[in-house]
Protein backbone atom coordinates (compact mmCIF):
# COMPACT_ATOMS: atom_id res chain seq x y z
CA UNK A 1 0.00 0.00 0.00
CA UNK A 2 3.32 2.33 0.74
CA UNK A 3 4.15 1.89 -2.50
CA UNK A 4 1.05 2.35 -4.20
CA UNK A 5 0.72 5.54 -1.96
CA UNK A 6 4.56 7.03 -3.03
CA UNK A 7 3.57 6.39 -6.62
CA UNK A 8 0.75 8.25 -6.41
CA UNK A 9 1.79 11.26 -4.06
CA UNK A 10 4.76 11.10 -7.16
CA UNK A 11 2.76 11.26 -10.23
CA UNK A 12 0.06 13.79 -8.57
CA UNK A 13 3.10 16.18 -7.46
CA UNK A 14 4.15 16.09 -11.26
CA UNK A 15 0.93 16.73 -13.13
CA UNK A 16 0.07 19.50 -10.62
CA UNK A 17 3.90 21.12 -11.02
CA UNK A 18 3.15 20.96 -14.65
CA UNK A 19 -0.58 22.10 -14.52
CA UNK A 20 -0.23 25.05 -11.84
CA UNK A 21 3.31 26.30 -13.74
CA UNK A 22 1.96 26.65 -17.20
CA UNK A 23 -0.92 29.06 -17.52
CA UNK A 24 -2.20 27.43 -21.33
CA UNK A 25 -2.97 24.02 -19.19
CA UNK A 26 -4.50 25.69 -16.18
CA UNK A 27 -6.54 28.34 -17.56
CA UNK A 28 -8.50 26.79 -19.92
CA UNK A 29 -10.01 24.51 -17.25
CA UNK A 30 -10.72 27.33 -15.06
CA UNK A 31 -12.09 29.68 -17.49
CA UNK A 32 -14.31 27.43 -19.34
CA UNK A 33 -16.61 26.51 -17.09
CA UNK A 34 -16.68 30.27 -16.33
CA UNK A 35 -18.03 30.85 -19.58
CA UNK A 36 -20.72 28.11 -19.89
CA UNK A 37 -21.87 29.53 -16.48
CA UNK A 38 -21.66 32.90 -17.34
CA UNK A 39 -23.52 32.39 -21.05
CA UNK A 40 -26.32 29.86 -19.40
CA UNK A 41 -27.14 31.48 -16.90
CA UNK A 42 -26.97 34.85 -18.28
CA UNK A 43 -27.90 34.35 -21.88
CA UNK A 44 -30.79 31.82 -20.91
CA UNK A 45 -32.36 33.41 -17.39
CA UNK A 46 -35.71 34.52 -19.10
CA UNK A 47 -35.98 30.41 -19.75
CA UNK A 48 -37.40 29.90 -16.38
CA UNK A 49 -40.29 32.24 -17.13
CA UNK A 50 -41.44 29.61 -19.01
CA UNK A 51 -44.51 28.33 -17.56
CA UNK A 52 -44.06 24.85 -15.46
CA UNK A 53 -40.30 25.83 -14.34
CA UNK A 54 -40.25 25.85 -10.66
CA UNK A 55 -37.21 25.35 -9.15
CA UNK A 56 -37.27 27.56 -6.37
CA UNK A 57 -33.58 29.01 -5.99
CA UNK A 58 -33.80 30.77 -9.84
CA UNK A 59 -32.23 29.87 -12.74
CA UNK A 60 -28.59 31.01 -11.91
CA UNK A 61 -28.31 28.47 -9.32
CA UNK A 62 -30.10 25.79 -12.02
CA UNK A 63 -27.45 26.14 -14.45
CA UNK A 64 -24.51 26.33 -11.58
CA UNK A 65 -25.24 22.72 -10.46
CA UNK A 66 -25.01 21.43 -14.09
CA UNK A 67 -21.76 23.66 -14.58
CA UNK A 68 -20.36 22.24 -11.58
CA UNK A 69 -20.94 18.97 -12.29
CA UNK A 70 -19.65 19.78 -16.03
CA UNK A 71 -16.14 21.63 -14.39
CA UNK A 72 -15.82 18.26 -12.73
CA UNK A 73 -15.99 16.25 -15.76
CA UNK A 74 -14.31 17.87 -17.71
CA UNK A 75 -11.21 18.37 -15.59
CA UNK A 76 -11.15 14.83 -15.75
CA UNK A 77 -10.73 14.60 -19.11
CA UNK A 78 -8.43 17.31 -18.94
CA UNK A 79 -6.36 15.25 -16.94
CA UNK A 80 -6.60 12.40 -19.67
CA UNK A 81 -5.03 14.36 -21.84
CA UNK A 82 -2.11 14.87 -19.53
CA UNK A 83 -1.72 11.16 -19.83
CA UNK A 84 -1.99 11.08 -23.61
CA UNK A 85 0.76 13.30 -23.82
CA UNK A 86 2.58 11.82 -21.09
CA UNK A 87 2.50 8.54 -23.26
CA UNK A 88 3.02 10.27 -26.75
CA UNK A 89 6.27 12.05 -24.93
CA UNK A 90 7.44 8.57 -23.75
CA UNK A 91 7.97 9.63 -20.44
CA UNK A 92 4.64 7.16 -19.43
CA UNK A 93 7.47 4.49 -20.57
CA UNK A 94 9.97 5.36 -17.71
CA UNK A 95 7.01 6.13 -15.54
CA UNK A 96 5.82 2.55 -15.76
CA UNK A 97 9.90 0.91 -15.81
CA UNK A 98 10.29 2.50 -12.58
CA UNK A 99 7.31 2.67 -10.54
CA UNK A 100 7.09 -0.66 -7.62
CA UNK A 101 3.27 -0.44 -8.06
CA UNK A 102 1.82 0.81 -11.13
CA UNK A 103 -1.67 0.92 -10.15
CA UNK A 104 -0.56 4.25 -8.12
CA UNK A 105 -0.06 5.87 -11.51
CA UNK A 106 -3.97 5.74 -11.92
CA UNK A 107 -4.13 6.88 -8.17
CA UNK A 108 -1.99 9.49 -9.09
CA UNK A 109 -3.33 10.87 -11.73
CA UNK A 110 -7.13 10.91 -10.46
CA UNK A 111 -5.69 12.65 -7.16
CA UNK A 112 -4.16 15.60 -9.47
CA UNK A 113 -7.34 16.21 -11.29
CA UNK A 114 -9.08 16.03 -7.78
CA UNK A 115 -7.10 19.01 -7.23
CA UNK A 116 -7.19 20.17 -10.26
CA UNK A 117 -11.28 20.68 -9.95
CA UNK A 118 -11.30 21.78 -6.47
CA UNK A 119 -9.18 25.31 -7.56
CA UNK A 120 -11.57 25.18 -10.47
CA UNK A 121 -14.86 24.96 -8.45
CA UNK A 122 -13.42 27.25 -5.71
CA UNK A 123 -13.57 30.19 -8.49
CA UNK A 124 -16.54 29.02 -10.25
CA UNK A 125 -18.47 29.22 -6.68
CA UNK A 126 -17.54 32.39 -5.76
CA UNK A 127 -18.04 33.80 -9.46
CA UNK A 128 -21.75 32.10 -8.73
CA UNK A 129 -22.62 33.35 -5.55
CA UNK A 130 -21.04 36.98 -6.74
CA UNK A 131 -23.58 36.48 -9.73
CA UNK A 132 -26.57 36.55 -7.22
CA UNK A 133 -26.80 31.75 -6.76
CA UNK A 134 -29.44 31.34 -4.09
CA UNK A 135 -28.26 28.11 -2.05
CA UNK A 136 -31.75 27.13 -0.41
CA UNK A 137 -29.65 23.98 1.16
CA UNK A 138 -27.54 23.62 4.92
CA UNK A 139 -24.30 22.41 4.94
CA UNK A 140 -24.91 18.70 4.76
CA UNK A 141 -26.90 19.13 1.18
CA UNK A 142 -23.96 21.59 0.09
CA UNK A 143 -21.55 19.11 1.02
CA UNK A 144 -23.69 16.05 -0.42
CA UNK A 145 -23.62 18.12 -3.87
CA UNK A 146 -19.77 18.65 -3.92
CA UNK A 147 -19.10 15.28 -3.33
CA UNK A 148 -21.13 14.01 -6.05
CA UNK A 149 -18.72 16.43 -7.95
CA UNK A 150 -16.01 14.65 -6.81
CA UNK A 151 -17.58 11.40 -7.92
CA UNK A 152 -18.16 12.59 -11.32
CA UNK A 153 -14.76 13.61 -11.13
CA UNK A 154 -13.10 10.54 -10.29
CA UNK A 155 -15.25 9.02 -12.65
CA UNK A 156 -14.20 11.14 -15.70
CA UNK A 157 -10.86 10.86 -15.05
CA UNK A 158 -10.57 7.04 -14.86
CA UNK A 159 -12.71 7.02 -18.03
CA UNK A 160 -9.79 9.52 -19.97
CA UNK A 161 -7.61 7.34 -18.44
CA UNK A 162 -8.81 4.22 -20.11
CA UNK A 163 -8.75 5.60 -23.47
CA UNK A 164 -5.08 7.33 -22.82
CA UNK A 165 -3.74 4.04 -21.53
CA UNK A 166 -5.51 1.96 -24.58
CA UNK A 167 -4.63 4.77 -27.15
CA UNK A 168 -1.90 5.97 -26.30
CA UNK A 169 -1.91 9.08 -28.29
CA UNK A 170 -3.16 12.81 -27.96
CA UNK A 171 -4.98 12.28 -30.87
CA UNK A 172 -7.14 10.16 -28.29
CA UNK A 173 -8.56 13.82 -27.20
CA UNK A 174 -12.00 13.19 -29.49
CA UNK A 175 -12.64 9.54 -27.94
CA UNK A 176 -12.09 11.17 -24.19
CA UNK A 177 -13.88 14.26 -24.83
CA UNK A 178 -17.13 13.63 -27.44
CA UNK A 179 -18.95 10.87 -24.83
CA UNK A 180 -18.43 12.84 -21.66
CA UNK A 181 -19.83 15.99 -23.91
CA UNK A 182 -23.20 14.18 -25.08
CA UNK A 183 -23.85 12.51 -21.83
CA UNK A 184 -23.86 15.97 -20.30
CA UNK A 185 -25.47 17.79 -22.60
CA UNK A 186 -27.99 14.70 -23.45
CA UNK A 187 -29.38 15.24 -19.97
CA UNK A 188 -32.00 18.37 -18.62
CA UNK A 189 -29.54 20.95 -19.18
CA UNK A 190 -31.39 23.93 -19.50
CA UNK A 191 -34.84 22.78 -17.75
CA UNK A 192 -36.21 20.46 -15.56
CA UNK A 193 -37.04 16.73 -17.53
CA UNK A 194 -40.81 17.61 -17.03
CA UNK A 195 -40.47 20.54 -19.64
CA UNK A 196 -38.62 18.52 -22.40
CA UNK A 197 -40.44 16.81 -24.83
CA UNK A 198 -39.49 14.43 -27.96
CA UNK A 199 -36.39 12.38 -28.27
CA UNK A 200 -34.32 14.34 -25.23
CA UNK A 201 -36.79 13.27 -22.88
CA UNK A 202 -36.72 9.87 -24.23
CA UNK A 203 -32.43 10.17 -23.80
CA UNK A 204 -32.62 12.44 -20.42
CA UNK A 205 -34.73 9.60 -18.86
CA UNK A 206 -32.30 6.84 -19.34
CA UNK A 207 -29.02 8.91 -19.14
CA UNK A 208 -27.31 8.75 -15.69
CA UNK A 209 -26.09 12.24 -15.39
CA UNK A 210 -30.06 12.80 -15.42
CA UNK A 211 -30.00 11.20 -11.55
CA UNK A 212 -26.99 13.36 -11.21
CA UNK A 213 -28.40 16.41 -12.19
CA UNK A 214 -31.57 16.44 -10.13
CA UNK A 215 -30.02 14.95 -7.26
CA UNK A 216 -27.85 18.10 -7.33
CA UNK A 217 -30.60 20.66 -8.10
CA UNK A 218 -32.30 19.16 -5.36
CA UNK A 219 -29.65 19.34 -2.84
CA UNK A 220 -29.07 23.16 -3.81
CA UNK A 221 -32.27 23.93 -3.15
CA UNK A 222 -32.41 22.23 0.04
CA UNK A 223 -34.91 20.04 -0.78
CA UNK A 224 -33.18 16.52 -1.47
CA UNK A 225 -34.75 14.19 -3.68
CA UNK A 226 -33.17 10.72 -5.27
CA UNK A 227 -30.16 11.67 -3.42
CA UNK A 228 -29.37 7.85 -2.52
CA UNK A 229 -30.10 7.06 -6.78
CA UNK A 230 -27.77 9.54 -7.73
CA UNK A 231 -25.19 8.60 -5.77
CA UNK A 232 -25.60 5.19 -6.30
CA UNK A 233 -25.73 6.07 -10.04
CA UNK A 234 -21.85 7.61 -9.74
CA UNK A 235 -20.68 5.24 -7.68
CA UNK A 236 -21.13 2.37 -9.71
CA UNK A 237 -19.83 4.10 -12.67
CA UNK A 238 -17.09 5.14 -10.62
CA UNK A 239 -16.15 1.59 -9.97
CA UNK A 240 -16.68 0.42 -13.44
CA UNK A 241 -14.52 2.90 -14.73
CA UNK A 242 -11.87 2.04 -12.24
CA UNK A 243 -12.02 -1.19 -13.45
CA UNK A 244 -11.72 0.42 -17.24
CA UNK A 245 -8.76 2.09 -16.16
CA UNK A 246 -6.56 -0.40 -14.24
CA UNK A 247 -7.25 -2.80 -17.85
CA UNK A 248 -5.85 -0.03 -19.81
CA UNK A 249 -2.94 0.36 -17.85
CA UNK A 250 -2.42 -3.44 -18.23
CA UNK A 251 -2.91 -3.10 -22.06
CA UNK A 252 -0.20 -0.16 -21.87
CA UNK A 253 2.11 -2.03 -19.86
CA UNK A 254 1.77 -5.26 -21.94
CA UNK A 255 2.42 -3.09 -25.11
CA UNK A 256 5.50 -1.60 -23.25
CA UNK A 257 3.84 1.49 -23.78
CA UNK B 1 1.66 30.65 -64.79
CA UNK B 2 -0.87 34.05 -64.18
CA UNK B 3 -2.12 34.74 -60.96
CA UNK B 4 -5.53 32.94 -61.12
CA UNK B 5 -3.82 29.70 -62.00
CA UNK B 6 -1.32 29.75 -59.20
CA UNK B 7 -4.74 30.77 -56.57
CA UNK B 8 -6.68 28.11 -58.28
CA UNK B 9 -3.72 24.83 -57.68
CA UNK B 10 -3.10 26.45 -54.07
CA UNK B 11 -7.28 26.54 -53.47
CA UNK B 12 -6.80 23.20 -54.43
CA UNK B 13 -4.38 21.93 -52.60
CA UNK B 14 -6.00 23.07 -49.45
CA UNK B 15 -9.36 21.04 -50.08
CA UNK B 16 -7.19 18.08 -51.22
CA UNK B 17 -5.38 18.67 -47.40
CA UNK B 18 -8.65 19.12 -45.81
CA UNK B 19 -10.33 15.95 -46.91
CA UNK B 20 -7.56 14.29 -46.43
CA UNK B 21 -7.87 14.68 -42.70
CA UNK B 22 -10.96 13.15 -41.58
CA UNK B 23 -10.99 14.45 -38.45
CA UNK B 24 -11.00 17.93 -39.86
CA UNK B 25 -13.90 16.98 -42.69
CA UNK B 26 -15.97 15.04 -40.17
CA UNK B 27 -16.10 17.44 -37.18
CA UNK B 28 -17.08 20.83 -38.56
CA UNK B 29 -20.04 18.69 -40.31
CA UNK B 30 -20.89 16.22 -37.07
CA UNK B 31 -20.48 19.19 -34.14
CA UNK B 32 -22.40 22.04 -35.22
CA UNK B 33 -25.11 19.58 -35.81
CA UNK B 34 -25.16 17.63 -32.57
CA UNK B 35 -25.34 20.97 -30.54
CA UNK B 36 -28.04 22.15 -32.70
CA UNK B 37 -29.93 18.79 -31.29
CA UNK B 38 -28.90 19.33 -28.34
CA UNK B 39 -30.14 22.91 -28.46
CA UNK B 40 -33.09 22.57 -30.46
CA UNK B 41 -34.11 19.74 -28.18
CA UNK B 42 -33.43 21.40 -24.45
CA UNK B 43 -34.57 24.66 -25.10
CA UNK B 44 -37.75 23.48 -27.18
CA UNK B 45 -40.37 25.23 -24.33
CA UNK B 46 -38.54 28.73 -24.99
CA UNK B 47 -41.08 28.73 -27.92
CA UNK B 48 -43.87 29.93 -24.93
CA UNK B 49 -41.76 32.74 -23.97
CA UNK B 50 -43.93 35.77 -24.74
CA UNK B 51 -42.04 37.26 -28.35
CA UNK B 52 -40.40 34.16 -28.74
CA UNK B 53 -39.88 35.56 -32.63
CA UNK B 54 -39.69 31.99 -34.49
CA UNK B 55 -42.69 28.44 -34.45
CA UNK B 56 -39.83 26.08 -33.35
CA UNK B 57 -36.51 26.99 -31.55
CA UNK B 58 -34.85 24.51 -34.24
CA UNK B 59 -35.82 27.06 -36.59
CA UNK B 60 -34.45 29.49 -34.62
CA UNK B 61 -31.43 27.61 -33.59
CA UNK B 62 -30.98 26.72 -37.11
CA UNK B 63 -28.44 30.09 -37.72
CA UNK B 64 -26.08 28.83 -35.16
CA UNK B 65 -24.55 25.92 -37.44
CA UNK B 66 -23.56 27.96 -40.33
CA UNK B 67 -21.23 30.40 -37.74
CA UNK B 68 -19.96 27.52 -36.09
CA UNK B 69 -18.99 25.58 -39.38
CA UNK B 70 -17.01 28.90 -40.52
CA UNK B 71 -15.00 29.07 -37.15
CA UNK B 72 -13.99 25.52 -37.86
CA UNK B 73 -13.29 26.18 -41.80
CA UNK B 74 -11.01 29.29 -39.97
CA UNK B 75 -8.78 27.48 -37.74
CA UNK B 76 -8.00 24.30 -40.07
CA UNK B 77 -7.27 27.05 -42.90
CA UNK B 78 -5.18 29.25 -40.06
CA UNK B 79 -3.64 25.39 -38.70
CA UNK B 80 -2.68 24.21 -42.13
CA UNK B 81 -1.38 27.70 -43.29
CA UNK B 82 1.02 27.63 -39.78
CA UNK B 83 1.98 24.17 -40.75
CA UNK B 84 2.89 25.32 -43.73
CA UNK B 85 5.56 27.59 -42.42
CA UNK B 86 6.58 25.48 -39.62
CA UNK B 87 7.46 23.03 -42.32
CA UNK B 88 9.13 25.18 -44.62
CA UNK B 89 6.84 24.99 -47.47
CA UNK B 90 6.55 28.49 -47.31
CA UNK B 91 10.41 29.26 -47.86
CA UNK B 92 10.33 27.04 -50.30
CA UNK B 93 7.17 28.35 -52.18
CA UNK B 94 9.23 32.09 -51.67
CA UNK B 95 11.80 31.06 -53.96
CA UNK B 96 9.53 30.20 -56.59
CA UNK B 97 7.91 32.73 -58.83
CA UNK B 98 4.21 32.21 -57.28
CA UNK B 99 3.05 35.48 -56.15
CA UNK B 100 2.21 36.15 -52.29
CA UNK B 101 -1.50 37.52 -53.71
CA UNK B 102 -1.88 33.86 -54.77
CA UNK B 103 -0.71 32.09 -51.78
CA UNK B 104 -3.23 33.95 -49.39
CA UNK B 105 -5.94 33.55 -52.14
CA UNK B 106 -5.69 30.05 -52.65
CA UNK B 107 -5.08 29.14 -48.66
CA UNK B 108 -8.62 31.28 -48.29
CA UNK B 109 -10.17 30.25 -51.34
CA UNK B 110 -9.71 26.39 -50.05
CA UNK B 111 -11.28 27.28 -46.78
CA UNK B 112 -13.71 29.11 -48.15
CA UNK B 113 -14.90 26.19 -50.34
CA UNK B 114 -15.24 23.41 -47.74
CA UNK B 115 -16.74 26.03 -45.76
CA UNK B 116 -19.36 26.38 -48.95
CA UNK B 117 -19.84 22.42 -48.70
CA UNK B 118 -20.59 22.55 -45.16
CA UNK B 119 -22.99 25.17 -45.49
CA UNK B 120 -24.72 23.48 -47.94
CA UNK B 121 -24.71 20.36 -45.87
CA UNK B 122 -26.38 22.15 -42.61
CA UNK B 123 -28.96 23.93 -44.82
CA UNK B 124 -29.77 20.38 -46.37
CA UNK B 125 -29.84 18.82 -42.94
CA UNK B 126 -31.92 21.76 -41.76
CA UNK B 127 -34.77 21.32 -44.74
CA UNK B 128 -34.70 17.75 -43.64
CA UNK B 129 -35.78 17.82 -40.04
CA UNK B 130 -38.56 20.05 -41.15
CA UNK B 131 -37.35 23.82 -41.17
CA UNK B 132 -38.71 25.87 -44.10
CA UNK B 133 -37.06 29.29 -44.96
CA UNK B 134 -39.67 31.97 -44.78
CA UNK B 135 -37.55 33.78 -47.45
CA UNK B 136 -37.78 30.39 -50.09
CA UNK B 137 -35.08 29.63 -52.93
CA UNK B 138 -33.85 33.27 -52.83
CA UNK B 139 -33.02 32.99 -49.88
CA UNK B 140 -31.15 30.00 -49.10
CA UNK B 141 -28.93 31.29 -52.29
CA UNK B 142 -28.36 34.81 -49.86
CA UNK B 143 -27.83 32.16 -46.89
CA UNK B 144 -24.91 30.61 -48.72
CA UNK B 145 -23.10 33.80 -49.94
CA UNK B 146 -23.68 35.23 -46.43
CA UNK B 147 -22.29 31.93 -44.93
CA UNK B 148 -19.13 32.00 -47.59
CA UNK B 149 -18.58 35.82 -46.44
CA UNK B 150 -18.28 34.78 -43.25
CA UNK B 151 -16.45 31.72 -43.90
CA UNK B 152 -13.92 34.86 -45.83
CA UNK B 153 -14.32 36.82 -42.70
CA UNK B 154 -13.39 34.35 -40.04
CA UNK B 155 -10.34 32.50 -42.58
CA UNK B 156 -8.81 36.05 -43.04
CA UNK B 157 -8.32 36.19 -39.35
CA UNK B 158 -6.91 33.10 -38.86
CA UNK B 159 -4.49 33.62 -41.99
CA UNK B 160 -3.40 36.08 -40.09
CA UNK B 161 -2.58 34.32 -36.87
CA UNK B 162 -1.34 31.63 -38.41
CA UNK B 163 1.78 34.41 -41.07
CA UNK B 164 2.32 36.56 -37.56
CA UNK B 165 2.92 33.61 -35.47
CA UNK B 166 3.57 30.44 -37.63
CA UNK B 167 2.57 28.32 -34.81
CA UNK B 168 -0.24 25.71 -35.07
CA UNK B 169 -0.76 26.43 -31.31
CA UNK B 170 -1.47 29.50 -31.51
CA UNK B 171 -3.99 29.81 -34.04
CA UNK B 172 -5.71 26.76 -32.05
CA UNK B 173 -5.46 29.19 -29.35
CA UNK B 174 -7.69 31.53 -31.36
CA UNK B 175 -10.39 29.12 -31.25
CA UNK B 176 -11.82 29.47 -27.46
CA UNK B 177 -11.64 32.93 -28.00
CA UNK B 178 -13.95 33.12 -30.91
CA UNK B 179 -16.45 30.81 -29.25
CA UNK B 180 -16.56 32.82 -26.49
CA UNK B 181 -18.10 35.25 -29.10
CA UNK B 182 -20.01 33.03 -30.35
CA UNK B 183 -21.97 32.48 -27.20
CA UNK B 184 -22.20 35.70 -25.71
CA UNK B 185 -24.49 36.80 -28.39
CA UNK B 186 -28.07 36.15 -29.33
CA UNK B 187 -27.30 32.79 -30.41
CA UNK B 188 -29.45 30.88 -28.11
CA UNK B 189 -31.90 34.09 -26.71
CA UNK B 190 -33.09 36.57 -29.41
CA UNK B 191 -31.59 39.99 -27.56
CA UNK B 192 -34.60 41.89 -26.85
CA UNK B 193 -35.49 38.67 -24.83
CA UNK B 194 -32.34 38.59 -22.71
CA UNK B 195 -32.87 39.06 -19.34
CA UNK B 196 -29.49 40.29 -17.85
CA UNK B 197 -28.63 43.77 -18.41
CA UNK B 198 -25.11 43.33 -19.39
CA UNK B 199 -25.40 40.40 -21.25
CA UNK B 200 -27.79 42.12 -23.24
CA UNK B 201 -25.13 44.88 -24.02
CA UNK B 202 -22.25 42.53 -24.17
CA UNK B 203 -24.44 40.49 -26.90
CA UNK B 204 -25.81 44.08 -28.07
CA UNK B 205 -22.01 44.82 -29.25
CA UNK B 206 -20.79 41.05 -30.27
CA UNK B 207 -20.68 41.45 -34.36
CA UNK B 208 -21.30 37.59 -33.85
CA UNK B 209 -24.91 38.46 -32.85
CA UNK B 210 -25.58 39.98 -36.08
CA UNK B 211 -23.94 37.69 -38.11
CA UNK B 212 -26.07 35.17 -36.82
CA UNK B 213 -29.06 37.78 -37.04
CA UNK B 214 -28.57 38.29 -40.49
CA UNK B 215 -28.42 34.39 -41.14
CA UNK B 216 -31.29 33.61 -39.16
CA UNK B 217 -33.96 36.22 -40.65
CA UNK B 218 -33.66 34.87 -43.92
CA UNK B 219 -34.64 31.03 -42.76
CA UNK B 220 -37.62 32.49 -39.34
CA UNK B 221 -38.51 36.19 -40.77
CA UNK B 222 -38.32 36.06 -44.79
CA UNK B 223 -36.34 39.92 -46.49
CA UNK B 224 -35.19 41.92 -43.72
CA UNK B 225 -33.15 44.37 -45.38
CA UNK B 226 -31.44 46.05 -42.09
CA UNK B 227 -30.43 42.47 -40.23
CA UNK B 228 -28.79 41.47 -43.97
CA UNK B 229 -27.18 45.11 -44.52
CA UNK B 230 -25.63 44.67 -40.45
CA UNK B 231 -24.59 41.02 -41.60
CA UNK B 232 -23.05 41.52 -44.90
CA UNK B 233 -21.50 44.76 -43.76
CA UNK B 234 -19.68 43.63 -40.89
CA UNK B 235 -18.89 40.42 -42.31
CA UNK B 236 -17.46 42.44 -45.70
CA UNK B 237 -15.83 44.29 -42.82
CA UNK B 238 -14.05 41.50 -41.51
CA UNK B 239 -12.76 39.98 -44.39
CA UNK B 240 -11.86 43.92 -45.31
CA UNK B 241 -9.32 43.97 -41.87
CA UNK B 242 -8.80 40.42 -41.76
CA UNK B 243 -7.17 40.20 -45.11
CA UNK B 244 -5.40 43.31 -44.69
CA UNK B 245 -3.72 42.15 -41.61
CA UNK B 246 -3.18 39.14 -43.24
CA UNK B 247 -1.35 40.65 -46.69
CA UNK B 248 0.75 42.89 -44.42
CA UNK B 249 2.07 39.37 -42.09
CA UNK B 250 2.71 37.62 -45.69
CA UNK B 251 4.77 40.25 -46.46
CA UNK B 252 6.53 40.75 -43.06
CA UNK B 253 6.68 36.77 -43.21
CA UNK B 254 8.96 36.80 -46.59
CA UNK B 255 11.39 39.51 -45.57
CA UNK B 256 12.01 37.91 -42.62
CA UNK B 257 12.50 34.29 -44.26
Amino acid sequence: MRGVLAVALGVAWRVLHNVFSNPSLLIPSIVFPLFFFTAFAGGLSRVSDVPGFDYEPGYTSFQFVFVLLQSAAFGGVFTGFGIARDFESGFARRLLLASPRRSGIVLGYSFAAFVRWVTTASVLTVVAIVAGMKVGGGPIDIFGLYGLALIVNATATLWAAGVAMRLRTMQAGPVMQMPVFLILFFAPVYVPIDLLQGWIETVASVNPVTALLEAGRSLLAGEPEHVALAFAVALGLGVAFAVWALRGLRRAEAAGA
Amino acid sequence: MTTAAQTAELARRSVIRTLRQPANVIAPLIFPMMLLAVNAGGLHSAEQLPGFPAETFLAFAMAVPFIQGALFATMNAGTDLARDIQTGFLNRLSLSPMRSVALLTGQLGGAVVIGLVQAIFYLCVGLAVGVRLESGIAGALVLLALATLIVLAFGSLGAFAALRTGSGEAVQGLFPALFVFLFISSMNMPRNLIEIDWFRTAATVNPVSYLIEGVRSLIIVGWDAQALALAFGIASAIAIIGLTAATWALGERLTRT
